[in-house]
């Protein structure tokens, strides 16, 4: 059937903030879809509240909305677009959920608008498990044995059917949120008590333990004619008992037979039939025991998933963009295969290489939490590799991380064979590591497998990278037989320089003199069957290359690698959009990136893609193999975060010429004593500060700038490290938590500055070309300075800044721009405190910001800064229409006021105890990602961006008010009008006494650490809390010490899901937005502002 | 660790490609092809239709998985020879009760591995399936020049007539499982396992017939129906079974045939066939049923093909009526299955019993059954047709 011709507008809901479970894989599938069905010559609509996604882009929709995804505003939208479809299985569990909520609204109904993609009917059979579980047994397969609870007690009952462990699930949650293992009844009612108020349907599933088993999931594709697809087979190198999220995953599944393998296609054919998702895709997830064979289906998702990610970057089949065809009609077998141009889709991917995926955690951001995997997902990101065999692949794959200690070493054993059995036994980040290491101190396979129960072939595999090294160690000659084999098995030229005891660089040089490069082969859906046409490569020490000769002025573009926490999705945007512009100005454009949930390693982006792990030895064979032909004119760097960033000096001193800002002038940023030299010259301040590369010298600078000071290595992205501290003691103890981890040494050396209190931090993104200078941005921070900026909600164009400020922002920054010799992008933070403006750091890279700035002001940054790389002015780009003539440092009175907001992961750690890690906010950055509210005034804007991060602030309850001495003053005005607005007012005795001398009237409450009284009338706040009769939390930290009381606070806040302010800023934000919140939200989109933009002009 | 014995893999067109020793060693010779299942090396390595044939996998592991009795689709391994990239140290799966590289030894199959894999499918696939030998132990201190002329001298596959020896040598009966509906007589050309059981589970008996079995014992068993199976070979130099199949449609016993068993209804109906440049050979290949619209993926395994129209109906040139083409290949327009409508045949060029591969297609056992026990009660030619067809589904 050829494309649905009632379909003339279809409204895609995107997946709103990155959150863990949810992350720029979305940004992907949504893109694709926006295209193809632009293609198709259907109207986009679009809303999504995060403005870092390349989907936001207001060139990939014809109305782009940033506003929360609530089917309140979406109404608003339905009422305004009146589009005839919406399309919700691309925007994760997110989209789908509004759909449901739409349908249960009537709002579908009212507004005559059809669900394509699925029906409610199948989201409804895939996402409710009892339905599902019915649907399975139907089909003949068999499930877990289960029960379902709605309340504690009757979980509780149940278990003494199924027996301990047994697993819990909440309905309709994503990531697997809520869900975990109960080994004893005072597990499952902590789990079961959660996962209850994580469902938004109250239920969870009680299931029979399949722990140990193995785990698999199958991509399929189903169109209305019933023709079904199995994309792609995942297997899961952890086995069940570990979210596959987090999980070592290879495709095509590797330990299966044919029998085996077409008994869970049928299943999943039969499943996916059943549920009746008959345009679009869906995933299943499948337990096997290794002992009989029996198969039981875990769960599927009726819509595109994170893993439909991973396989169609694994496979080169793009289930999002086909979904998105099957939606408006289309048949599989109309649709190419976009590889071979000639071959249609509907046929099964088969491979001739191996793909490993494997997460990345960000635990060293929650010291506090408990790093055992579980079935709740807790990576933040991930990184692809794909070899010619799986050692190739999942060494690429561990290296790809960028995370010391996460590949294979060979270093003197720190720990026995049972230590590290022993520690093998519990899945965390790393335990592949381990088991390897285990391997190394004299486990056999056998043991290995006991201890973790990770198929033996798998085990195997990790002996055989351990006899690879010893024969490494062990060959007389560094020789080509010694380097083949080695490469055979993925060993980098780092791991090998290790093992022989040389230099990373002087092994790369015998490797090249003897002639031992990779070669790049093609991901083409057909294991060469067929010609591929799409060059999408990987690299591989084999006999034929497959790079066709290009006589085109190429630029290599560094993407950034993995997202993990302060570094994600924006610089994804911002290496995306450079590859758009150089390609547009007639370059051949050559991605290389290992992150396979991004845009940029979409084959459709580039006009080259690498999907190689970001290390130097892979990044310069990439470009070896480019140099063949044609003329490298330069790799950009700036674009892709710290990693990109980290190769420059490498590459450079490698004759590989840098675009942009030369690795120097980076060094000149980075470099504290040549940055303050800069400063001077430009009669510019920075904070008192100093630089150490031990204890003695921190102590030594900070008792002379004076306490308190913030301190942070070198060389760091999203405030890794970076900490506030308040006396000496505290200076050791951090010094005692850092040891160890390499960060800090004479090379990279501590900074220490004075911290800045009750200082207004702002923000700058601009462009640099030598000549002129070009704000993008200037961003006013609402939290006070302290809190790292990737946390902080900003608001773009300032609200409290006056012009002469703005001024002297902009001189600042056209002087460090100078001074570094910036050619391209910058962005720069200072604080302003007492009228004295500070320069807090310069970097000169693309930000976090950049992709913000650009959907708040539509000026388009990563764009403009990769023309400037290879050597447009502004005034051209001005003059071509790319910049806007007036740069973003002055934006008129009427212009619309757009705030930033961060979204925390707090809720997804717990610690050892099963305690949420604290939720306080510091110079650290914790936040996942980000949501944007966009209005014509700040309170209306803020308010969306509450509603678009934490689901909106309550109008009318109790709100609870702690603070610290510090703060009191500034409480005064904010409580009085939470008063009111009709607040009742809740507060620990030292602040009710100021309420209450204030006027306000403010009820006691007894601290956490006080206890509730004997008699039970007097509950604690924390008790309050958990009782829900606390509606907003305000507690901000005092000091250094006696946090305790605070953390409990906090902690409950967050378990309860309730509003918490940690700063007086955050506070007057909201309150002032109160008001607008009750109204309701008008919506306007993208295209709309800048029309109005342009109308000023 | 593996071993590190050399061998080589030479092509006719004098492309040697060094890998190491695997399975047994010394010399096999036949042509070299490639297949693109990821999951059934076993049930390929003993599929009769690979006689003759250099099997490369493109898939890189093989063998993880072992091996074991269930899953073989005959007595034995048929392949000439092996090619696969990272044959596997250790064997994973409850069922396994050894080794591949047991199977591979035992069987005296001569192997080689460590070779770019992807390279010479690459290679095959611009120039087409071509003569090959594989040459380890004593045979590879052999000389190029003595190795090549070896490849050289080899039988070409086109022209080749492979039946004799994958054909069982005496007939033998598989009785229906359940409820027995007639029997079918299954002329075995390479006939899989698999097969013979979905044909039993339909509820026939089914008897095996060795390929030299003549028209009269063929009638004289009183069949249901006729089969003609799988196999290798040139179906051009099969006149004999085509024109045993001629005689036995002329008896007015309905049809069915499998792969070979389509070329040789389509040689039989008086329509050539040809060799395709390199072959169907893997488990992922879609195929549109012309009558439903519907696209099964299916298990193909062919190196020659039915040259009939692929639109409207036309007369059998042979004087069987009125005949279409019911299935066509969506990556090439490779005639994919054969249906007649005059007379109870069809027939398809995959492999609806899979193994290995997808079960999509396993309704056409279903039609089979449906048609011969339609004749059984008298149905007019019209309702046997739409069984046939699939409208009736």
């Amino acid at each position: 059937m050829p494309r649905r011709e009632d379909i003339k507008s279809v409204l895609v809901i995107g997946s709103g903030p990155i959150v863990i479970g949810q992350a720029c894989e979305f940004d992907y599938s949504g893109t694709q879809a926006c295209r193809v069905l632009r293609e198709e010559g259907v109207r986009v609509i679009l809303v999504n509240s995060n403005p870092a996604t390349i989907m936001t882009d207001p060139d990939f929709a014809d109305a782009t909305y940033i506003e929360p995804i609530t089917w309140q505003v979406i109404e608003t939208i339905i009422a305004k677009e009146k589009p005839d479809a919406i399309l919700p299985t691309l925007g994760g569990q997110t989209a789908l959920n509004a759909a449901i909520d739409l349908h249960k609204h009537g709002i579908l109904e009212k507004y005559d608008v059809e669900l394509i993609g699925a029906s409610f009917e199948a989201i409804n059979k895939g996402e409710d498990r009892q339905i599902f579980k019915q649907l399975v047994l139907d089909a003949g397969a068999d499930v877990a044995r289960s029960h379902i609870a709605h309340t504690v007690e009757e979980a509780v009952e149940f278990a003494l059917d199924l027996g301990y462990p047994l697993v819990v699930r909440p309905s309709f949650t994503m990531g697997g949120l809520g869900s975990g293992f109960a080994y004893t009844e005072t597990e499952l009612r902590r789990i079961v008590g959660d996962g209850l108020h994580q469902s938004p349907t109250t239920e969870v599933l009680l299931e029979e333990s399949i722990l140990g088993w193995k785990e698999y999931e199958l991509e399929l594709m189903r169109d209305t004619a019933d023709n079904t697809v199995v994309v792609c087979s995942i297997e899961n190198v952890d086995p069940v008992g570990v979210h596959t999220g987090d999980s070592i995953t290879v495709a095509p599944a590797l330990t299966l037979t044919d029998r085996e393998y077409q008994n869970m296609r049928n299943i999943g054919i039969d499943i996916i039939r059943a549920v009746g998702v008959d345009t679009g895709g869906c995933n299943i997830q499948f337990a096997i025991d290794p002992a009989n064979g029996r198969v039981i289906v875990i769960e599927m998702n009726p819509r595109v998933s994170r893993s439909s990610a991973l396989a169609s970057k694994a496979t080169g089949f793009p289930i999002a963009k086909i979904a998105a065809k099957l939606a408006i009609g289309y048949h599989l077998d109309e649709i190419p295969n976009d590889i071979t141009k000639v071959t249609p889709a509907s046929f099964e991917p088969t491979l001739d290489y191996v793909v490993v995926k494997v997460p990345r955690f960000a635990f060293e951001k929650f010291p506090a939490a408990d790093t055992t995997l579980t079935t709740t997902m807790k990576s933040v990101g991930e990184a692809m590799a794909i070899g010619r065999n799986y050692t190739q692949a999942l060494q690429k794959a561990l290296r790809s991380l960028e995370k010391r200690g996460s590949s294979f070493h060979w270093e003197p054993l720190d720990a026995s064979k049972d230590e590290l059995l022993a520690l093998a036994s519990v899945p965390t980040d790393g335990r592949i590591v381990t088991v390897q290491q285990a391997l190394r101190a004299g486990a056999t396979a056998e043991e290995a497998f006991e201890a973790t129960k990770i198929d033996p072939w798998f085990i195997d595999q990790i002996v055989l990278i351990n006899e690879v090294a010893e024969a490494i160690a062990s060959s007389e000659n560094a020789d080509t037989n010694m380097f083949l084999l080695a490469k055979e098995h993925g060993f980098s030229d780092a791991q090998i320089a290790a093992l022989r005891g040389f230099g990373e660089k002087e092994v790369r040089e015998v490797r090249h003199i003897l002639g031992v490069r990779p070669v790049f082969k093609t991901v083409d859906t057909c294991a060469g069957e067929f010609p591929a046409l799409t060059p999408y490569h990987y690299s591989s020490y084999d006999q034929e290359t497959e790079v066709e000769p290009s006589e085109r002025r190429k630029v290599v573009i560094l993407g950034s690698g993995p997202n993990r926490i302060g570094q994600g999705v924006e610089f994804d945007y911002s290496c995306v959009h450079a590859s758009f512009a150089l390609s547009d100005a007639g370059f051949e454009t050559i991605m290389i990136n290992c992150n396979p949930e991004t845009v940029s390693t979409d084959y459709d982006t580039s006009d080259r893609l690498y999907f190689e792990p970001l290390t130097l030895e892979d990044v310069l064979e990439v470009i070896h193999a480019e140099s063949q032909s044609g003329e490298l004119v330069g790799v950009v760097v700036q674009l892709g975060g710290q990693t990109a960033l980290g190769l420059a000096k490498g590459l450079k001193a490698a004759g590989v010429p840098i675009l942009g800002t030369t690795p120097e002038a980076i060094d000149l940023a980075e470099e504290r004593g040549l940055f303050s030299k800069i400063l001077d010259d430009a009669n510019l301040l920075a904070p008192k500060n100093g630089t150490a590369s031990d204890f003695t010298g921190a102590v030594t600078i900070a008792e002379d700038i004076g306490y308190p000071v913030l301190v942070r290595p070198s060389y760091v992205l999203g405030g890794r490290g970076m900490e506030i501290v308040y006396d000496s003691p505290s200076l050791e103890d951090y010094f005692s938590r850092m040891a160890g981890q390499g960060i800090i040494d004479p090379s990279h050396p501590l900074l220490v500055d004075r911290f800045l209190d009750d200082a207004i931090e702002i923000d700058v993104d601009a462009l640099y070309d030598g000549h002129e200078l070009y704000v993008g941005g200037i961003m006013e921070h609402i939290e006070e300075a302290g809190i790292h900026s990737g946390d902080s909600s900003c608001t773009l164009p300032p609200v409290t800044l006056g012009r002469e400020v703005i001024d002297r922002v902009r001189i600042a920054t056209l002087a460090i721009a100078q001074g570094i010799g910036v050619q391209g992008l910058l962005n720069v933070q200072f604080a302003i405190g007492q009228g004295i403006l500070y320069v807090l750091e310069a970097n000169p890279r693309a930000s976090r910001t950049v992709p913000f700035v650009a959907k708040a002001l539509g000026i388009p940054l990563a764009k403009a800064a990769s023309r400037i790389m290879v050597g447009s002015t502004i005034a051209e780009l001005k003059d071509e229409g790319m910049l806007p003539v007036v740069d973003g440092s002055i934006v008129p009175m009427d212009s619309p006021i757009a705030v930033k907001e961060a979204v925390l992961p707090f809720k997804r750690f717990r610690t050892k105890d099963g305690l949420i890690v604290d939720s306080l906010l510091g110079p650290e950055m914790r936040s996942t990602g980000e949501v944007m509210g966009i209005d014509r005034d700040f309170p209306r804007a803020f308010a969306k961006s509450q509603e678009a991060a934490y689901g909106g602030l309550p109008t009318s309850g109790t709100v609870f008010v702690s603070v610290s001495d510090r703060d009191k003053r500034a409480i005064v005005l904010p409580v009085l009008r939470l008063l009111e607005l009709g607040f009742d007012i809740l507060a620990t005795a030292g602040t009710a006494e100021v309420l209450n001398r204030n006027g306000i009237t403010a009820r006691i409450v007894r601290k956490y650490s006080e206890g509730a009284s004997t008699d039970g009338d007097e509950p604690t706040v924390v008790d309050l809390i958990n009782r829900n009769e606390v509606d907003i939390v305000v507690n901000t930290p005092s000091g250094s010490s006696a946090r305790a009381d605070g953390y409990e606070i906090r902690a409950a806040a967050v378990a309860a899901d309730k509003p918490l302010f940690t700063t007086i800023a955050q506070l007057g934000a909201a309150v002032a937005s109160f008001e607008a919140t009750r109204e309701g939200f008008d919506v306007s989109s993208l295209q709309e502002y800048a029309i109005a933009r342009a109308g000023r002009l | 660790m593996i071993s590190t014995e050399p061998a080589v893999l030479v092509l006719e067109d004098g492309k040697r490609y060094a890998g190491r020793a695997y399975g047994a060693r010394g010399r096999t010779l036949g042509e070299a092809v490639f297949a693109t299942g990821m999951t059934g090396y076993q049930e390929t390595l003993s599929d009769p239709s690979y006689a003759g044939q250099i099997v490369l996998q493109t898939a890189p592991h093989i063998g993880n998985t072992g091996t074991n009795d269930d899953d073989l689709e005959s007595a034995k391994i048929w392949v000439a020879g092996y090619v696969v990239r990272d044959p596997s140290r250790m064997v994973s799966n409850f069922r396994a009760t050894r080794s591949l590289d047991d199977d591979l030894v035992s069987g005296g199959i001569v192997g080689i591995s460590g070779v770019d894999t992807r390279a010479i499918t690459r290679h095959l696939r611009s120039l087409g399936a071509m003569r090959a030998g594989i040459f380890s132990g004593d045979d590879f201190e052999l000389s190029d020049s003595e190795q090549l002329a070896i490849v050289r001298d080899a039988e070409d596959m086109a022209g080749r007539n492979l039946s004799k020896e994958v054909s069982t040598p005496e007939r033998y009966t598989i009785d229906a499982v359940g409820e027995r509906i007639g029997s079918v007589a299954v002329l075995d050309l390479g006939v899989k396992t698999s097969t013979l059981r979905y044909l039993a589970q339909r509820g026939f008996d089914v008897v095996v017939l060795p390929e030299s079995v003549t028209t009269e014992e063929v009638v004289a068993l009183e069949p249901s129906a006729l089969f003609y199976s799988n196999g290798p070979g040139d179906p051009e130099a099969s006149e004999r079974h085509v024109q045993l199949l001629r005689d036995v449609l002329a008896e007015k016993i309905p049809y069915f045939g499998i792969c070979f068993g389509n070329q040789l209804l389509g040689r039989a109906l008086g329509f050539g066939t040809y060799k395709l440049p390199f072959g169907h050979r893997g488990i992922n290949q879609p195929v549109l049923d012309k009558t439903t619209g519907r696209v099964e993926i299916t298990s193909q395994n062919h190196g020659f093909a039915v040259d009939a129209p692929r639109e409207g109906v036309v007369d059998s040139p042979a004087g069987f009526g009125r005949v279409e083409v019911s299935h066509l290949s969506l990556n090439d327009n490779v005639v994919e299955g054969i249906r007649c409508l005059d007379i109870d045949a069809f027939s398809v060029q995959y492999h609806p019993e899979a193994a290995a591969g997808p079960h999509d297609s396993m309704y056409l056992f279903d039609r089979f059954r449906d048609m011969v026990l339609a004749i059984d009660k008298g149905e007019p030619q019209t309702e046997i047709h739409s069984i046939i067809d699939g409208k009736n589904q």
